[in-house]
């Protein structure tokens, strides 16, 4: 498993997101899943990777909260911690 | 294309229709998992049979109603040494009887061993099969369920629920490779009718006759090919004619 930090954290976020067709120049961590066309099945695979990598589970009442791509990240961090 | 190493599991696999899909994924290159819940001799024939045609299976017991499908996939990939891409959800009971006398028991148990093991698979499997951006899911139906039969309500609920979980999960998983399709299997010669009237039965089916396990096998071969990558969320009826 992979140390939950901000920062390695956000490079799995970044990189995840253009297998689902996301333009890499559009991620931001302000960016909202909605603008990035990310839909509830890209947010499940993406919780996957996460858990894969980290050991966190993402539920689906904690991915229904999820804005933005910083939303994303703050989430497995603090439920990392 | 079908990753290397690509296995099959094919639940209640030990006789009947389960029996002709494990050998017939076999005879398409799946390595198969050969799943029986209680008929231990049964899986291995089937085993040795696919062996003996220069195939790959093997045999494992699980309860699929017991609702552990993760240890069951995780075994099934420990021992076969490929992840679970094509998942054959076959397993099934019947306890007749017209509703006025049908037990919460006998309700349950169908509902229970029918269709909640087939989602909780589904669900599981999809894992794998997403990651891999390929899958072929195929649930057993039947012609009851989408009409009627008289004294298995609990059967026909369980078997319209599979094709409705079928569409909408085939919705859901289509862009990732993977595609989720129904058989519905008309009157099959297996254990399972071999009480039934036939004479009386084959007189209402077109084809004048009972299908065979190998003829449904083959339309589950086909929706786990290649083949049928643009094939998704639709019921292929193996019946004679019955539901034409």
């Amino acid at each position: 498993m992979a140390t939950i930090t901000e920062e390695n954290v956000q490079k799995t976020v970044f990189e995840a997101l253009p297998q689902f067709g996301v333009d890499e120049s559009q991620i931001t961590r302000e960016a909202t899943f909605e603008d990035l066309d990310v839909d509830s099945l890209d947010l499940a695979e993406l919780s996957q990777i996460i858990e894969d990598e980290y050991g966190v589970a993402l539920k689906g009442d904690d991915v229904g909260k999820i804005k933005t791509v910083g939303d994303a990240i703050d989430l497995v961090v603090q439920k990392g911690s | 294309m079908r990753p290397d190493n690509a296995t099959a599991l094919v639940t209640g696999a030990s006789k009947g229709i389960g029996a002709a899909i494990a050998r017939a994924l076999a005879a398409d290159g799946w390595k198969v998992a050969v799943n029986y819940r209680s008929d231990p001799e049964g899986a291995e024939a089937v085993v040795k049979a696919i062996e003996e045609a220069g195939g790959t299976a093997k045999a494992i017991q699980a309860d699929v109603s017991n609702g552990d499908s993760k240890a069951l996939l995780k075994q099934v990939e420990e021992e076969l040494g490929g992840p679970v891409l094509a998942l054959v959800n076959n397993a099934g009971v019947a306890r007749d009887n017209i509703a006025l006398q049908l037990s919460d028991e006998d309700w349950d148990v169908v509902i229970g061993t029918n269709l909640s093991p087939a989602f909780r698979l589904t669900r599981d499997a999809l894992r794998g099969m997403i990651k891999a951006r390929y899958g072929r899911i195929v649930n057993i139906a039947s012609v009851v369920g989408p009409r009627a039969n008289a004294g298995q309500s609990n059967y026909a609920a369980a078997k319209a629920g599979l094709i409705g979980m079928t569409k909408t999960i085939a919705a859901e998983v289509a862009r990732r490779g993977v595609t989720v399709n129904a058989v519905a299997p008309g009157f099959i010669a297996t254990d399972m009718t071999a009480d039934l009237a036939t004479d009386e039965i084959v007189k209402v089916i077109p084809a004048r006759r009972q299908g065979t396990p190998e003829e449904v096998a083959a339309a589950v071969r086909f929706l786990a090919s290649d083949d049928a990558g643009y094939v998704t969320g639709t019921t292929l009826y193996v019946d004679g004619g019955m539901s034409a």
